[in-house]
Protein backbone atom coordinates (compact mmCIF):
# COMPACT_ATOMS: atom_id res chain seq x y z
CA UNK A 1 0.00 0.00 0.00
CA UNK A 2 2.36 2.58 1.38
CA UNK A 3 4.68 1.76 -1.94
CA UNK A 4 1.35 2.75 -4.37
CA UNK A 5 1.15 6.12 -2.08
CA UNK A 6 4.63 7.08 -2.94
CA UNK A 7 4.24 5.85 -6.50
CA UNK A 8 1.70 9.02 -7.35
CA UNK A 9 0.56 8.38 -10.92
CA UNK A 10 1.57 5.18 -11.70
CA UNK A 11 -0.53 2.13 -12.19
CA UNK A 12 -0.43 -1.47 -11.23
CA UNK A 13 -2.24 -4.04 -12.63
CA UNK A 14 -1.78 -8.09 -10.75
CA UNK A 15 -3.72 -10.91 -10.57
CA UNK A 16 -4.60 -11.47 -7.02
CA UNK A 17 -6.47 -14.53 -7.39
CA UNK A 18 -7.12 -17.13 -10.57
CA UNK A 19 -10.17 -15.46 -10.94
CA UNK A 20 -9.25 -11.59 -10.32
CA UNK A 21 -7.58 -8.71 -11.68
CA UNK A 22 -6.48 -5.52 -9.77
CA UNK A 23 -5.57 -2.34 -10.63
CA UNK A 24 -4.01 -0.38 -8.02
CA UNK A 25 -3.24 3.81 -8.66
CA UNK A 26 -2.41 6.46 -6.22
CA UNK A 27 -3.89 9.61 -6.59
CA UNK A 28 -2.39 12.90 -4.91
CA UNK A 29 -6.20 14.24 -3.67
CA UNK A 30 -7.81 13.30 -0.33
CA UNK A 31 -10.05 10.31 0.51
CA UNK A 32 -13.43 11.77 0.23
CA UNK A 33 -12.35 13.82 -2.99
CA UNK A 34 -11.31 10.57 -5.16
CA UNK A 35 -14.76 8.79 -3.94
CA UNK A 36 -16.48 12.00 -5.09
CA UNK A 37 -15.42 11.44 -8.27
CA UNK A 38 -15.69 7.79 -8.74
CA UNK A 39 -19.84 8.39 -7.95
CA UNK A 40 -21.00 11.48 -9.11
CA UNK A 41 -22.21 11.15 -12.18
CA UNK A 42 -21.03 15.37 -13.21
CA UNK A 43 -17.68 14.32 -12.21
CA UNK A 44 -17.95 10.75 -13.42
CA UNK A 45 -18.25 12.39 -16.87
CA UNK A 46 -15.06 14.06 -17.11
CA UNK A 47 -12.71 11.33 -16.88
CA UNK A 48 -14.40 7.68 -17.01
CA UNK A 49 -13.86 6.47 -20.73
CA UNK A 50 -14.30 9.78 -22.97
CA UNK A 51 -11.46 10.05 -24.93
CA UNK A 52 -11.17 10.57 -28.69
CA UNK A 53 -15.06 10.81 -29.93
CA UNK A 54 -15.95 8.75 -26.96
CA UNK A 55 -18.71 10.40 -25.26
CA UNK A 56 -20.71 9.67 -22.28
CA UNK A 57 -24.97 9.68 -23.26
CA UNK A 58 -26.36 8.08 -20.16
CA UNK A 59 -24.55 8.12 -16.62
CA UNK A 60 -26.87 7.26 -14.07
CA UNK A 61 -25.67 6.41 -10.70
CA UNK A 62 -27.91 5.57 -7.33
CA UNK A 63 -25.24 5.00 -4.70
CA UNK A 64 -27.11 3.00 -2.84
CA UNK A 65 -27.29 -0.42 -1.60
CA UNK A 66 -29.54 -2.52 -4.05
CA UNK A 67 -29.32 0.93 -6.47
CA UNK A 68 -28.19 0.84 -9.88
CA UNK A 69 -25.73 2.23 -11.81
CA UNK A 70 -25.61 2.36 -15.83
CA UNK A 71 -22.80 4.09 -18.34
CA UNK A 72 -23.97 4.08 -21.89
CA UNK A 73 -21.18 5.75 -24.54
CA UNK A 74 -21.31 6.81 -27.36
CA UNK A 75 -18.26 7.02 -30.37
CA UNK A 76 -17.36 7.41 -34.14
CA UNK A 77 -20.06 6.13 -36.34
CA UNK A 78 -22.77 5.29 -34.23
CA UNK A 79 -20.75 2.90 -31.74
CA UNK A 80 -21.50 2.59 -28.43
CA UNK A 81 -20.82 0.96 -25.43
CA UNK A 82 -23.01 0.36 -22.89
CA UNK A 83 -22.67 -1.48 -19.08
CA UNK A 84 -23.91 -0.98 -15.97
CA UNK A 85 -24.24 -2.99 -12.30
CA UNK A 86 -26.34 -2.95 -8.86
CA UNK A 87 -24.40 -1.98 -6.00
CA UNK A 88 -23.84 -4.95 -3.34
CA UNK A 89 -22.20 -2.80 -1.13
CA UNK A 90 -21.23 1.11 0.08
CA UNK A 91 -19.32 2.38 2.66
CA UNK A 92 -18.47 6.08 2.02
CA UNK A 93 -15.84 6.88 1.17
CA UNK A 94 -13.64 3.62 1.74
CA UNK A 95 -15.68 0.97 -0.31
CA UNK A 96 -17.80 0.16 -3.17
CA UNK A 97 -18.96 -3.24 -4.10
CA UNK A 98 -20.89 -3.42 -7.22
CA UNK A 99 -21.61 -6.07 -10.28
CA UNK A 100 -20.53 -4.89 -13.34
CA UNK A 101 -22.29 -6.04 -16.97
CA UNK A 102 -22.19 -5.47 -20.52
CA UNK A 103 -25.02 -5.23 -22.71
CA UNK A 104 -23.02 -6.33 -24.87
CA UNK A 105 -21.29 -8.79 -23.21
CA UNK A 106 -17.69 -9.31 -24.40
CA UNK A 107 -17.34 -11.79 -21.41
CA UNK A 108 -19.78 -14.32 -20.17
CA UNK A 109 -21.05 -14.12 -16.95
CA UNK A 110 -21.26 -11.60 -14.44
CA UNK A 111 -18.39 -9.73 -12.82
CA UNK A 112 -17.69 -8.14 -9.44
CA UNK A 113 -15.74 -5.00 -8.81
CA UNK A 114 -14.46 -3.94 -5.31
CA UNK A 115 -13.03 -0.64 -5.26
CA UNK A 116 -11.14 0.11 -1.75
CA UNK A 117 -9.99 3.77 -1.27
CA UNK A 118 -7.32 4.28 0.96
CA UNK A 119 -5.81 7.86 2.27
CA UNK A 120 -2.17 8.23 3.53
CA UNK A 121 -1.03 11.84 4.08
CA UNK A 122 -3.61 13.21 2.04
CA UNK A 123 -2.77 10.79 -0.89
CA UNK A 124 -5.40 8.38 -1.69
CA UNK A 125 -4.54 4.56 -3.53
CA UNK A 126 -7.36 3.08 -5.00
CA UNK A 127 -7.33 -0.23 -5.62
CA UNK A 128 -10.15 -1.58 -7.96
CA UNK A 129 -10.40 -5.12 -7.70
CA UNK A 130 -12.51 -7.20 -10.37
CA UNK A 131 -13.97 -11.37 -9.64
CA UNK A 132 -14.97 -12.93 -12.83
CA UNK A 133 -17.58 -15.92 -12.36
CA UNK A 134 -14.73 -18.45 -13.13
CA UNK A 135 -11.10 -18.65 -13.83
CA UNK A 136 -11.41 -19.40 -17.83
CA UNK A 137 -13.31 -15.58 -17.95
CA UNK A 138 -10.79 -13.88 -16.22
CA UNK A 139 -8.71 -15.39 -18.21
CA UNK A 140 -10.40 -14.43 -21.12
CA UNK A 141 -10.31 -10.84 -20.57
CA UNK A 142 -6.50 -10.78 -19.56
CA UNK A 143 -5.99 -14.28 -21.83
CA UNK A 144 -3.11 -14.89 -19.13
CA UNK A 145 -0.66 -11.97 -19.53
CA UNK A 146 -0.07 -11.59 -16.23
CA UNK A 147 -0.86 -14.68 -14.57
CA UNK A 148 2.06 -15.72 -16.96
CA UNK A 149 4.48 -13.19 -15.45
CA UNK A 150 4.01 -11.11 -18.42
CA UNK A 151 3.34 -8.13 -16.87
CA UNK A 152 5.90 -8.07 -14.51
CA UNK A 153 8.75 -8.93 -17.54
CA UNK A 154 6.36 -5.92 -19.53
CA UNK A 155 9.91 -3.68 -19.11
CA UNK A 156 11.84 -6.49 -20.73
CA UNK A 157 9.55 -6.80 -23.53
CA UNK A 158 9.73 -2.69 -24.50
CA UNK A 159 13.17 -3.70 -24.34
CA UNK A 160 13.22 -6.19 -26.99
CA UNK A 161 10.89 -4.22 -28.89
CA UNK A 162 12.86 -0.99 -28.91
CA UNK A 163 16.36 -3.32 -30.08
CA UNK A 164 14.20 -4.39 -32.91
CA UNK A 165 14.82 -2.90 -36.10
CA UNK A 166 12.86 -0.11 -37.15
CA UNK A 167 9.87 -1.23 -39.25
CA UNK A 168 10.51 -4.93 -38.24
CA UNK A 169 7.20 -5.29 -36.76
CA UNK A 170 5.38 -4.88 -39.82
CA UNK B 1 -14.89 -1.38 -16.26
CA UNK B 2 -13.20 -2.13 -20.37
CA UNK B 3 -11.87 -0.04 -22.59
CA UNK B 4 -13.65 0.60 -26.06
CA UNK B 5 -12.09 -1.13 -28.56
CA UNK B 6 -9.98 -3.29 -26.23
CA UNK B 7 -13.17 -5.74 -25.80
CA UNK B 8 -11.97 -7.75 -29.27
CA UNK B 9 -10.67 -11.12 -27.45
CA UNK B 10 -6.96 -11.65 -28.30
CA UNK B 11 -7.05 -14.46 -30.54
CA UNK B 12 -4.94 -18.11 -30.58
CA UNK B 13 -1.72 -16.82 -31.46
CA UNK B 14 -1.91 -14.08 -28.76
CA UNK B 15 -2.69 -17.37 -26.50
CA UNK B 16 0.43 -19.31 -27.67
CA UNK B 17 2.76 -15.95 -27.64
CA UNK B 18 2.13 -15.29 -23.72
CA UNK B 19 2.45 -18.92 -23.07
CA UNK B 20 5.80 -18.82 -24.71
CA UNK B 21 6.53 -15.44 -23.05
CA UNK B 22 6.25 -16.90 -19.55
CA UNK B 23 9.37 -18.01 -19.20
CA UNK B 24 12.41 -16.01 -18.18
CA UNK B 25 14.86 -18.23 -20.44
CA UNK B 26 12.73 -18.07 -23.15
CA UNK B 27 12.38 -13.98 -23.23
CA UNK B 28 16.17 -14.03 -22.82
CA UNK B 29 17.01 -15.82 -25.50
CA UNK B 30 14.16 -13.75 -27.11
CA UNK B 31 16.39 -10.45 -26.02
CA UNK B 32 19.51 -12.34 -27.33
CA UNK B 33 17.50 -12.55 -30.85
CA UNK B 34 16.58 -8.48 -30.78
CA UNK B 35 20.25 -8.23 -31.08
CA UNK B 36 20.45 -10.85 -34.67
CA UNK B 37 20.51 -14.45 -34.86
CA UNK B 38 22.08 -16.84 -33.59
CA UNK B 39 22.96 -20.63 -33.27
CA UNK B 40 21.83 -22.85 -30.78
CA UNK B 41 25.52 -22.93 -29.29
CA UNK B 42 25.57 -19.65 -29.30
CA UNK B 43 22.40 -19.44 -27.68
CA UNK B 44 23.35 -21.96 -24.97
CA UNK B 45 26.54 -20.16 -23.94
CA UNK B 46 25.17 -17.42 -21.69
CA UNK B 47 22.84 -19.62 -19.83
CA UNK B 48 24.15 -22.35 -17.30
CA UNK B 49 21.57 -24.88 -19.60
CA UNK B 50 22.21 -27.36 -21.71
CA UNK B 51 21.53 -27.51 -25.97
CA UNK B 52 19.24 -29.70 -25.85
CA UNK B 53 17.31 -27.65 -22.77
CA UNK B 54 17.65 -24.42 -24.83
CA UNK B 55 16.50 -26.30 -27.66
CA UNK B 56 13.44 -27.16 -26.06
CA UNK B 57 12.42 -23.47 -25.15
CA UNK B 58 13.43 -23.11 -28.58
CA UNK B 59 10.81 -25.32 -29.71
CA UNK B 60 7.87 -23.36 -27.79
CA UNK B 61 9.29 -20.37 -29.15
CA UNK B 62 8.99 -21.62 -32.53
CA UNK B 63 5.68 -23.28 -32.21
CA UNK B 64 4.48 -19.85 -31.07
CA UNK B 65 5.81 -18.08 -34.32
CA UNK B 66 8.12 -15.86 -32.32
CA UNK B 67 11.80 -17.76 -33.54
CA UNK B 68 12.29 -18.81 -36.92
CA UNK B 69 15.13 -20.66 -38.70
CA UNK B 70 17.96 -18.59 -40.62
CA UNK B 71 18.79 -20.35 -44.57
CA UNK B 72 22.14 -21.18 -43.38
CA UNK B 73 22.20 -25.32 -42.80
CA UNK B 74 24.99 -25.74 -41.19
CA UNK B 75 24.61 -23.04 -38.30
CA UNK B 76 20.77 -23.04 -38.55
CA UNK B 77 20.51 -19.97 -36.90
CA UNK B 78 17.31 -18.86 -35.23
CA UNK B 79 16.28 -15.34 -35.48
CA UNK B 80 13.17 -13.03 -33.91
CA UNK B 81 9.90 -12.90 -36.02
CA UNK B 82 8.68 -9.99 -34.49
CA UNK B 83 4.88 -9.23 -35.44
CA UNK B 84 3.58 -11.56 -32.98
CA UNK B 85 5.10 -10.46 -30.35
CA UNK B 86 4.25 -6.72 -31.56
CA UNK B 87 0.46 -7.92 -31.04
CA UNK B 88 1.25 -9.02 -27.77
CA UNK B 89 2.52 -6.04 -26.24
CA UNK B 90 0.33 -3.95 -28.36
CA UNK B 91 -2.68 -5.69 -26.67
CA UNK B 92 -1.35 -5.37 -23.41
CA UNK B 93 -0.42 -1.79 -23.95
CA UNK B 94 -3.81 -1.27 -24.66
CA UNK B 95 -5.24 -2.33 -21.61
CA UNK B 96 -2.98 -0.45 -19.44
CA UNK B 97 -3.43 2.87 -21.82
CA UNK B 98 -6.87 2.93 -20.96
CA UNK B 99 -6.75 2.69 -17.78
CA UNK B 100 -3.65 5.17 -17.36
CA UNK B 101 -5.49 7.73 -19.93
CA UNK B 102 -8.63 7.66 -17.63
CA UNK B 103 -6.76 8.04 -14.36
CA UNK B 104 -4.93 10.96 -15.75
CA UNK B 105 -8.08 12.77 -17.02
CA UNK B 106 -9.20 12.09 -13.19
CA UNK B 107 -5.40 13.71 -11.96
CA UNK B 108 -6.64 17.27 -13.78
CA UNK B 109 -9.91 16.80 -12.48
CA UNK B 110 -8.86 15.73 -8.76
CA UNK B 111 -6.61 19.53 -9.00
CA UNK B 112 -9.79 21.21 -10.44
CA UNK B 113 -11.70 20.50 -7.34
CA UNK B 114 -9.10 20.72 -4.74
CA UNK B 115 -8.31 24.38 -6.42
CA UNK B 116 -12.00 24.67 -6.23
CA UNK B 117 -12.32 23.85 -2.45
CA UNK B 118 -9.49 25.87 -1.31
CA UNK B 119 -11.20 28.81 -3.49
CA UNK B 120 -14.66 28.15 -1.78
CA UNK B 121 -13.34 27.70 2.22
CA UNK B 122 -11.95 31.38 1.42
CA UNK B 123 -14.49 33.41 0.00
CA UNK B 124 -17.31 31.64 2.39
CA UNK B 125 -15.45 31.62 6.22
CA UNK B 126 -18.70 31.66 7.22
CA UNK B 127 -20.43 29.33 6.42
CA UNK B 128 -19.86 25.43 6.37
CA UNK B 129 -18.07 24.36 3.61
CA UNK B 130 -19.64 21.32 2.32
Amino acid sequence: MSNAVKDVGKLQITTPSDREIAMIRAFDAPRVMVFEAFTKPELIKRWLGVFGKWKFEVCEVDLRVGGKYRYVWSGPDGAKLAMGGVYREIKRPERIVATEQFDDAWYEGNAVDTTVFVEKGGKTTVTTTVLYDSKEIRDNVLKSPMESGVAKSYDKLDEVLASMPAGAAK
Amino acid sequence: MQPHGYGLRPGRQLDATFAALADPTRRAILARLAAGEASVAELAKPFAMSQPAISKHLKVLERAGLVSRGRDAQRRPRRLEAKPLAEATIWLERYREYWEENYQRLDALLEEMKANQKKGSRTKRKGETR
